[in-house]
């Protein structure tokens, strides 16, 4: 299943760094994109155009953005009583201590600085990857455990077997098949 | 070490015996816990003005969702489960020390908020 992460980064150049990085270190994730703080929280909460945009299983964010601050990000995401649980990960040029305490402060999973230099950033990216997505445990809740495709094809073989079988009951015998209590279930 | 909850907040506290603990860079707590649960801990942790900034990693056995969720809801840092093989502890541990400890930025003063 693809990684949904969403980078919030108004820098066009490290944008194209973090994509080019994360692609070449692992292909299951699917990069996500939001320009300034506005944006994010309209992807996060699912408004206007983000209507179908996926909940991230990882945020990162940078501190200085246009529009809507990072901190104001953070706080936003951390004070929400969904999104507070998808961890963030704050990537920013910034190395002043101010800004590491405002983000522990807000409750940012963690801090990493930027590297200047394209070999740095790079291993920084697998370490995300070790870390985050082969080490940690991500929460699920929140999150449809199908995706949109296997609802469609469900719906169709549901469609089927009462054409077949004349079960016209909604929620029948295929419910008692479906894993057990999954806290994020579509259905 | 903190044998316990009570002796954990304790320790971060600086009461008692642990008048000249250090404040740590990084906590390590497991859920379940003796005296003051793991998840009590993690509450008063991220509800202190001074200590929320202390990354706090939940390292434990339980797997389960529910246990997953409510650590991130009271603000853990990440959630790690405790492997049963001792190599793939070690190796865990290594990549807690890696990541927390040479990539991760942590907090150098003690808050005031």
């Amino acid at each position: 299943m693809p990684l949904q992460v969403l980078l919030i980064e108004d820098s066009p150049g490290d944008v194209r760094l973090t994509r080019e990085a994360f692609h070449e270190v692992n292909p299951l994730i699917h990069l996500h994109m939001a320009n300034d703080g506005v944006e994010a929280m309209a992807f996060l909460t699912n408004e206007g155009e983000y209507a179908n945009a996926p909940r991230p299983d990882l945020i990162l964010l940078d501190l200085n953005l246009p529009k809507m601050d990072g901190r104001e990000v953070l706080a936003h995401i951390k004070e929400h009583a969904s999104l507070r649980t998808i961890p963030t990960v704050i990537l920013t040029s910034s190395e002043a201590e101010a800004d590491v305490i405002k983000s522990y402060q807000l409750q940012a999973n963690c801090y990493l600085s930027k590297p200047m230099h394209f070999e740095a950033f790079h291993k920084l990216v697998k370490s995300i990857d070790d870390f985050w997505f082969t080490r940690v445990k991500l929460p699920q809740a929140g999150k449809p455990v199908i995706t949109g495709h296997e609802l469609k094809l469900r719906i169709t073989h549901d469609f089927h077997r009462r054409q077949w079988y004349g079960d016209t009951s909604s929620s029948g015998r295929g419910q008692s098949r479906r894993r057990p209590a999954d806290p994020g279930s579509v259905s | 070490m903190a044998g316990d909850g009570v002796e954990a907040m304790a320790f971060l506290r600086r009461e008692g015996a642990y008048r000249d603990a250090p404040r740590p860079d990084l906590i390590l707590l497991d859920l379940n816990l003796p005296k003051m649960d793991g998840r009590q801990v993690l509450a008063h942790i991220k509800e202190d003005g001074n200590l929320k900034t202390i990354p706090t990693v939940i390292l434990t056995t339980s797997d389960a969702e529910v246990d997953i969720v409510k650590s991130y809801q009271l603000q853990a840092n990440c959630y790690l489960t405790k492997p049963v093989q001792l190599d793939a502890f070690e190796s865990l541990v290594k990549s807690i020390n890696d990541f927390w400890l040479t990539k991760v930025k942590l907090p150098q003063q003690e808050s005031s908020g």
